[in-house]
Order: structure tokens, then C-alpha cells, then sequence
């Protein structure tokens, strides 16, 4: 899948266009009640070390015991990812002394994962789409956290999140602009969330992105990479690409090569620093932990979790696209989250699903943009939206006096109709009322008849003009009708 | 009172049950046996409040007819179970000031089965030794004396040095100990006691001091196989909280002993006529197939063919995990700490102070092995090794063997200093009968079969099929029945 980027996502250098290559590795937080390996709460927050078990100490003697839930969700995840689930796995201890880390290392899996090779697709724009392909997902420790701001002179480490349950998703390099790599996130961040293995939540660290970039002339073989560690939202991942890949197009372009090194984003400063070079990196001396068996399961366990999984986003979209006869795009923005796209089917039941899918990716997931809020928390509820979508539907209200009732609603809330009929909103269909207003204006401005007449696209200007006697009432088309008989254009 | 220490862990349980002695007046009896052999050093930590309380409720206990398997019975914890509320070393500097608010699942099982707890046994530090020398706290001394040689200090073996001398000293009727490479058989042997490594998995690991992971396993060391029997059947038993402990019903152990051998097949490796063996070990261990022949049991040659790669596989495989076990000794959340310029620092000076000269050589070693590059050539065909020395096994096993017999160590005990002081090797050696049953996670047990023209002790080694502890004890006990009777050395530590 490591095929060349479309010219338009070619970075243009001093000495010609570059192509950026990009992989990931996802760590995402498995949502679950206790850590992979004890039973202390995996709960965010919490006063300094209060989650925290004998076993997340390391304390002499303490042995881990894998958590099925965890198992659990990382198969539904791989499931998800339509990848291998691997019925054996193993658990490998990589070795490294860091204060946050207490037992000196870090139970990961390193040759032989739960989940093998996958793909996400992924809605890049309305027009491009496409396949990420997933290298493997393992389950891991996270680690504990170091807090070097509490004293001048000492260090302090909080353990609460030693010990709660990662899945390390590697993506194989398969991304070719920042667009893409946001795009991709986006999407497995969405797919998580679908399947409820994590909740995504970046600002908390649930979710946090290894990036790893490099660059090369289109058709060129992979260039030297660098890893963007801990990148924690999905403008920075964006950001740290683009300030990445330019630095190394500006190395190169000056006759200079690339180190394989870690590299940290600094957000503030919009730029990337070395954190470790390869000769600095570490020997992990990864080997089996011998304090753990094999992980296995049966094919019968994989299939039952299979069954019992939701719908997914690829699915729904293409239900979306069957069933509502929606365009493919707006499916996918309808899909990007379970809410929403409940949200969608809500409003849509039983009316013009088009018009629906337009009111509330338009009106509705812009006004909540605007507003920073989630679509669960939307004043304006999908019975409320669906209400609008009739009101239009059966031409009692157009599309204009639509947005002024949306408006309204969303304000002060209150059942549309009642609205509509409280503060005569309701279009004027009668051809009488309207023919006179035709009549009045048409009277009124014999000049503009005559320019009319020669130049038809005067038509919108008299529409205007009938709208505005009407105080916007009118029903357009009935107004447009009359003009042009009555103009004889 | 003093006699009190001489009755076998059976017979004081059965004076308890009867009520001919309390179980206050034989832990009083077994303090005060302590107290007067601190000469040997083999207790780090003596508890006697705690022992003293343990043995008030075990009376109440056994007038109320409520006593456990153990009730009122003295016995010695290896420094290596984490023990509530009771300092906790590992025989470590690193450890010197570590008391776990928890208690081993092992020693767990004993307290609720009963047991009074004395203290703390000495082993060797991390229970990496053979000899009992490369303890923080000392080394400790075998209460036995070679013919013709009083000063020598004799070493009582190793890890399980301070388990195995203070039974052999009666300042316990027997005592936990931990087999990692033959840590409770060869201590066992040396000191004319009977070490009982399980099967992996038998027992629960969790809350021991962790050396090599996928080969340490708790067992017991007493006087008699039938105390033996009666230990391991409390020690023993699943625990949810060890995932490689095994969920299989505890036999009574105790019904195994006089059971009929007869007609048991029992294999004699050719493998462990080893160049380096004595004649006298050689003769020994004829003794030993004879004495099981005699008893009715059929013996026929076997071939274990990869034993000669155990010993060096085994020194690969036990660092490289205990390289990682050890690496949370690192002073940030508890235990030594030594102040440094920085975090690494601080790593390096407490690690270089807190652990000893053979741990540390072992960290290395284990660390090496794992080192990208060196990983496949030493970790990756050490484990294929494994695998092959197991199939050893598996093989003999399916062609009806019930029990293999060895020596249990190549020489009697030696004195302090005597061995690996300029080569490390040579103490490794000391492993060269036991560790093949760690490697393939079977059951061992060391019986005494009399003594050496030196006075020392000289034990035998029966192998078993997996979860077959059973065999082994009736098999021991008939060599037990057959062996010469020897007495345990008088108290010149007094």
C-alpha cells in the first residue's frame, strides 16, 4: 500500500517536489474498570497514587494477572480494524530503569501480538478516500508519571496510570500528507469510540500518537525517518508533520542527511527537538515474561465477540448511502460519530432523509461547531429538527423562514409547530394574496418591467421585492411562477 | 523442655493433638534453641512475641477442637517470603530495611493451617549461591563437623542455608524454603535433612522474593519425609493471584508414606556418571538403587542425553530473567537508597551498594544475554535447550519410568571459602544433579541416605513425573527406612 501521493500533496522544496511519508503507532487508553495486570482502578485522575496496587508498586514478590476485559476489548478492537486475531499471543518484558516505570519494565508484546495486520479506511475529503493498512495492536502497561515542577530539588512520581491497559495500534506508512494522517486518527478515534474500547479523549491522554515521518523524491525509496513522540491532539499531529517534513526537506535540500533520532513537537514553538538519537537508544532486552502464560483463546470466543459487535462506521455509511439514498460523503460525516449518525436517523425517520441529512450536518453540526458542544447535548433535539424538516416538506414554511425557526428553537426552545403558528411564520401559499403583491410591485416599478423584459435575470430582483411585501411569507415558488408569466420572460 | 525440639513435626502434632504438650511450652522450647545457636546465624529476623502469640491461639485452638493441619507447630520462614509486618531481606542490603504489608500466599497457607512462625531464615543473597556465603547478614554455619576437622565451618548449602541448618540443629520442625536451581535439595543433602522442590506451579510464587521466574519454586525442608509430606500438603495449592499456579486438587501427601513401591519402575541416568564424580558418591548412589530394589522396585537404565547442557543452559536462563526481577530494587519506592547527582546516578550507587558481589555478577551476566545481538545466540537456544532437556523427560516418563534416582549433589558439604572464591563456577557446579528438574518443571526430592566416611551427610535425589509428588514421597520414605541411621550433630554451638 506504500504507493506515490497525488502530485497535489507533494511538498514543493528549493530543489523540487518532496514526498512525505508517514506511519503511526496509536496508543489508546482500553476502556475497563481496573489496570491490565492488577485490580486497581484505571479511573483518570484521582489524588497522587491513589490507584494504585502492591502489584503497580512492584513490591517484592507481586505477580501479575492478566484482566480478560482487556483481552476483551483488544479483540473487539482488532475485530474492528477487520484484522488476524491472533488466538495465542505473548506478553514480553521490555527492560528499561526509568522512576515512573517500578518494576523496571514494561509488560508489552512484542513478537507475537493479539491482533495482527488490518486496515482503516479513511474519508480524506468529499472526493478522496483512502486505505491505511494496520501492522499489528498489542496490549501493554502504561506507565507512571514524573512531576519535576513540585520541588526545586526533587522529583515526585505519580503511579495512578502505571499499570492501565494501552493498545499500541502501528499503522503501517501507508499516510502521505498531514490531511491524511489527521483524517486517519479522526477515523480510528471514531472506530474506537463505536466499538467502546476507549474513549478517545486526547486532552486526558487516552489517546496519544507516535509519529513517525520521513521524506523522499516521488518514486524514491523510503527516506530516514524520525519519531514524533506523545503528540496529544490531532491539529498538533498535523502541525508537528508539516514542521517536521520541512525540516527535513531543509536538511537534505542543503546537502545534509537525515538521523534516525526521537523527536519531540513543541507546540508553542511550532517546532520539532531531538529527544534521543539512535545510538542514544535504548537495548530493550525485550524477552517472554515468565510470570505470565501464553494468552490464549478459542475461535468460538473471537466469533461470539464478533456477533456482539455494533454497527461500524464503514457499515452504517454504506447502509447510509443504500438506505437514505444520501451522497457518500455526508454519509461519512454523518458516521464520524455514533451519536451523531443516531442523531441523523432520529430526525430522518419517516421524512425526506436528503433534506434531513442537509439540515443537520449544515444547520445543526455547524451550529454546534460554533458552539463547542456535542451533538448529545444539542438544544435542538432530532424530534424538534424533524418537526423543521416537515414544516418545510409540506411547504408550510420555506427554507429562509426554516433557519429563522431553527434560530428560535435552538434560543428558546419549544415545539416548531407551535412556533411556526404562534408568530405567523407560515408561508403564504394563497396565489391571491400573492398575485397582488406581484401586481403592487410590478406597478410600482414599470421601469424595471421594461429592463426585465431584455435582461430575464432581473427576475431574482422582483422575487426580492414580493418577498419583502410578504415579509418573507410568500412561497418562492409560487412567487417565481407568477413573475414570469406575468413579466412574460 | 529441650526434648521438645527432637520430636519429628508428626510426633509433636500428635502430642499436641493429645494434649501432652502445649503449643506454647514446644515453641518456648524451639526459642530457646534459638537463642542459644546464634553462633550458626541462621535466622536474620527472630520473631518470638509473634510465635508466643501464634502458639496462645494455636492452644485455644486445640482445646476447642478447632486446630488446623499445623496447629501449634514451630516452624522457620526462608528470608525469602514476604511475611506481614515482619522485615523481609532476601538476605539483601538492598532489602535491610523492607517489611511487607503482606504475606506470601506459602507462608499464608501455614499460618491458617496453624503454624507458628519463629522468624526470618538466612539464605543466600536473592538465593543466589550454594553455600549460604553470599548472604548480607552473614554467612551461616552447618551445625555438622567433618571427622578430624573442628574448626572448619562447614557451609549447610545454599540458598536454603539457614532452612536446612536450623532443622538439622532443631531450632525448627521444619522450615519453608525455595528451589530455583536446587536451592532446597542441595541444602537438604548437605545437611542431612529432606528437601522437597515441587512441580512448578504446585505452589504460589506470589509474595516470594522473585529470582528466575520460570524455575522458582517453594518446598519444604524437614527431619523425616513424612514431615515433609505434611508441610507441602499445607504449602501447596492454586492461587488465582499466579497465573502459573496450577489448579489441581493437594493430595494428602502424608498417605504416600509406606505406601508399596514395589514393581515402580525407577530409572538410573547414565548421563550423571559424571567425569568429576567421586567413587565414593558413585558407590553411594548404588547403594541408593540397591536399597530401592530390595524394597521391590524395578531398576532400569536410562538416558537423559542433553543433562550436560543444563548446567550452562541454566546459567543463562536464571540471569537473564533475574537480571529483570531484580532490576525494582532501584530506590525509589522503598528499600536502600543511596543519594546521587541525578536519577541515574542515584540508580547506580544504590544498586552498586545494595546488592552483593555474586548478585551483581549475575545482573550482568543476565543482562548480557538478553543484549541485542546476543539474545538469539544465548536466551533463544538456551529456552530450545530447555525444551530438549524436558523431552528428555517426557520421553523417559512415557516409556513407564515412575521415578528417576541420582545423587543429589556431586560431593558432601564443604567449609567456608573452600569453593568458588577464585572461580564462581565451581560453586555453580554444586547444581549440576538438580538443576535439570527445574528446567523441566518436574518434582524433586533430596533424602538422606547416612553419612560420608567424612561425617557429613550424603543425600539422594528422586525425580518425578509431573504433579506425582506422591511417588516420590513413598519412594524417599523406603529409602528413609532403608538408609542407616544417623544422629543429628550435638549442640557444640551452645
Amino acid at each position: 500500500m506504500a504507493t506515490q501521493a497525488a502530485p497535489s500533496k507533494l511538498i514543493k522544496g528549493a530543489t523540487g517536489d518532496w514526498e512525505v511519508v508517514i506511519g503511526m503507532e496509536i496508543h489508546a487508553q482500553v476502556t475497563s474498570n481496573a489496570k491490565l495486570f492488577s485490580g486497581a482502578s484505571a479511573e483518570y485522575g484521582g489524588a497522587p497514587n491513589d490507584h494504585v496496587s502492591l502489584v503497580d508498586a512492584a513490591m517484592p514478590g507481586m505477580l501479575p494477572v492478566i484482566n480478560e476485559e482487556c483481552v476483551r476489548q483488544a479483540i473487539r478492537t482488532g475485530l474492528g480494524l477487520e484484522a488476524q486475531i491472533n488466538l495465542r499471543s505473548i506478553f514480553d518484558r521490555k527492560n528499561y530503569f526509568y522512576p515512573d516505570l517500578p518494576q523496571g519494565y514494561q509488560i508489552s508484546q512484542y513478537k507475537h501480538p493479539i491482533v495482527g495486520e488490518g486496515l482503516v479506511i479513511v474519508d480524506v475529503s468529499p472526493t478522496e478516500r483512502i486505505t491505511v493498512g494496520v501492522e499489528r495492536l498489542h496490549l501493554e502497561q502504561d506507565a507512571g508519571k514524573s512531576l519535576h515542577d513540585l520541588s526545586p530539588s526533587e522529583s515526585h512520581v505519580d503511579l495512578n496510570r502505571s499499570g492501565v491497559a494501552l493498545m499500541e495500534i502501528v499503522s503501517k506508512p501507508d499516510m502521505r500528507s498531514a490531511e491524511e494522517a489527521r483524517a486517519y486518527v479522526t477515523k480510528l478515534r471514531a472506530l474506537l469510540r463505536y466499538i467502546g474500547s476507549c474513549d478517545g479523549n486526547m486532552e486526558q491522554g487516552s489517546l496519544r500518537a507516535d509519529v513517525n515521518v520521513s521524506v523522499r523524491r516521488p518514486g524514491d525509496p523510503l527516506g530516514t525517518r524520525c519519531e514524533i513522540k506523545n503528540v496529544n491532539s490531532i491539529r498538533f499531529i498535523g502541525q508537528a508533520i508539516e514542521v517536521e517534513a520541512r525540516r527535513q526537506i531543509g536538511i537534505i535540500e542543503d546537502g545534509g542527511k537525515i538521523d534516525q533520532e526521537t523527536r519531540l513537537f513543541d507546540p508553542g514553538k511550532g517546532e520539532t527537538r531531538s529527544m534521543r538519537s539512535k545510538e542514544e537508544a535504548h537495548d530493550y532486552r525485550y524477552f517472554p515474561d515468565p510470570d505470565l502464560l501464553p494468552l490464549e483463546f478459542d475461535q468460538a470466543y473471537v466469533d461470539a465477540l464478533k456477533a456482539q459487535l455494533p454497527e461500524l462506521p464503514d457499515a452504517k455509511r454504506a447502509r447510509f448511502i443504500e438506505q437514505y439514498g444520501l451522497p457518500p460523503y455526508d454519509a461519512g460525516v454523518l458516521v464520524m460519530e455514533r451519536a451523531s449518525a443516531d442523531f441523523f436517523e432520529e430526525t430522518a425517520k419517516g421524512r425526506d432523509a436528503k433534506l434531513a441529512a442537509n439540515w443537520v450536518i449544515n444547520e445543526l453540526f455547524g451550529r454546534l461547531n460554533k458552539e463547542g458542544l456535542d451533538v448529545t447535548r444539542s438544544p435542538v433535539s432530532a424530534q424538534a429538527l424533524g418537526a423543521i424538516v416537515d414544516l418545510i416538506s409540506s411547504n408550510v414554511i420555506s427554507g429562509k423562514i426554516a433557519k429563522d425557526l431553527f434560530e428560535i428553537v435552538w434560543t428558546e426552545g419549544g415545539d416548531p409547530k407551535e412556533v411556526v403558528e404562534a408568530r405567523g411564520m407560515k408561508q403564504v401559499t394563497d396565489t391571491g394574496a400573492i398575485e397582488a403583491a406581484v401586481d403592487a410591485v410590478i406597478a410600482a416599478n414599470p421601469d424595471k418591467v421594461e429592463q426585465a423584459k431584455a435582461k430575464p435575470t432581473m427576475l431574482g430582483w422582483f422575487v426580492g421585492q414580493v418577498m419583502k411585501q410578504t415579509g418573507g411569507k410568500a412561497n418562492p415558488q409560487a412567487v417565481n411562477d407568477l413573475l414570469k408569466s406575468k413579466l412574460g420572460v | 523442655m529441650s526434648d521438645l525440639t527432637h520430636l519429628s513435626l508428626a510426633d509433636a502434632r500428635d502430642a499436641l493433638k493429645s494434649k501432652k504438650i502445649s503449643a506454647v511450652e514446644l515453641t518456648k522450647a524451639h526459642l530457646g534453641a534459638m537463642e542459644s545457636a546464634r553462633a550458626l546465624n541462621c535466622f536474620i529476623t527472630e520473631t518470638p512475641e509473634l510465635a508466643l502469640a501464634q502458639a496462645q491461639a494455636s492452644d485455644e485452638k486445640l482445646a476447642s477442637g478447632q486446630a488446623g493441619p499445623l496447629e501449634g507447630l514451630p516452624l522457620g520462614i526462608k528470608d525469602l517470603y514476604c511475611s506481614k509486618g515482619v522485615r523481609t531481606t532476601a538476605a539483601s542490603r538492598i532489602l535491610s530495611n523492607f517489611t511487607p504489608p503482606y504475606e506470601s500466599t506459602v507462608s499464608g497457607n501455614l499460618i491458617r493451617d496453624g503454624a507458628v512462625t519463629l522468624g526470618k531464615l538466612n539464605l543466600d543473597e536473592f538465593a543466589m549461591g550454594s553455600s549460604n556465603e553470599t548472604s548480607a547478614f552473614g554467612p551461616v554455619i552447618s551445625p555438622w563437623k567433618r571427622h578430624g576437622d573442628p574448626d572448619a565451618k562447614i557451609v549447610p548449602g545454599g540458598s536454603s542455608g539457614g532452612s536446612s541448618a536450623a532443622v538439622a540443629a532443631h531450632l525448627c520442625l521444619g522450615a519453608t524454603a525455595t528451589d530455583t536451581g536446587g536451592s532446597i535439595r542441595q541444602p537438604a543433602a548437605f545437611t542431612g535433612t529432606v528437601g522437597v522442590k515441587p512441580t512448578y506451579g504446585r505452589c504460589s510464587r506470589w509474595g516470594i522474593v522473585a529470582f528466575a521466574s520460570s524455575l522458582d519454586q517453594a518446598g519444604p525442608i524437614t527431619r523425616t519425609v513424612r514431615d515433609a509430606a505434611i508441610m507441602l500438603r499445607s504449602m501447596a495449592g492454586h492461587d488465582p493471584k499466579d497465573t502459573t499456579s496450577v489448579d489441581a486438587p493437594v493430595p494428602d501427601y502424608e498417605k504416600a508414606i509406606g505406601a508399596s513401591v514395589k514393581g515402580r519402575r525407577i530409572g538410573v541416568p547414565k548421563e550423571y556418571r559424571l567425569d568429576g564424580i567421586s567413587d565414593e558418591i558413585a558407590a553411594f548412589w548404588d547403594q541408593g538403587v540397591a536399597w530401592l530394589k530390595e524394597a521391590g522396585a524395578e531398576i532400569v537404565e536410562i538416558s537423559l542425553p542433553h543433562t550436560k547442557y543444563a548446567l550452562p543452559t541454566y546459567y543463562i536462563i536464571a540471569p537473564a530473567e533475574a537480571s529483570s526481577n531484580l532490576a525494582r530494587y532501584d530506590g525509589v519506592r522503598y528499600g536502600l537508597r543511596e543519594q546521587g547527582r541525578d536519577i541515574t546516578d542515584m540508580y547506580e550507587k544504590t544498586r552498586a551498594k545494595g546488592f552483593g558481589a555474586e548478585v551483581r555478577r549475575r545482573i550482568m551476566i543476565g543482562t548480557y544475554v538478553l543484549s541485542a545481538g546476543y539474545y538469539d545466540a544465548y536466551y533463544v537456544r538456551a529456552q530450545k535447550v530447555r525444551s530438549l532437556i524436558k523431552r528428555d523427560f517426557d520421553t523417559v516418563f512415557a516409556a513407564g519410568v515412575d521415578a528417576v534416582l541420582t545423587p543429589a549433589t556431586p560431593s558432601t558439604a564443604f567449609a567456608q571459602g573452600e569453593q568458588g572464591s577464585t572461580d564462581p563456577v565451581e560453586m555453580y557446579l554444586n547444581d549440576v544433579f538438580t538443576v535439570t528438574v527445574n528446567m523441566a518443571g518436574l518434582p524433586g526430592i533430596a533424602v538422606p541416605g547416612g553419612l560420608a566416611a567424612n561425617g557429613l551427610p550424603l543425600g539422594l535425589q528422586l525425580i518425578g513425573r509431573p504433579f506425582d509428588e506422591e511417588t516420590l514421597f513413598s519412594l524417599a520414605h523406603a529409602i528413609e527406612a532403608a538408609a542407616p541411621k544417623f544422629d543429628f550433630p550435638q549442640p557444640w554451638w551452645r
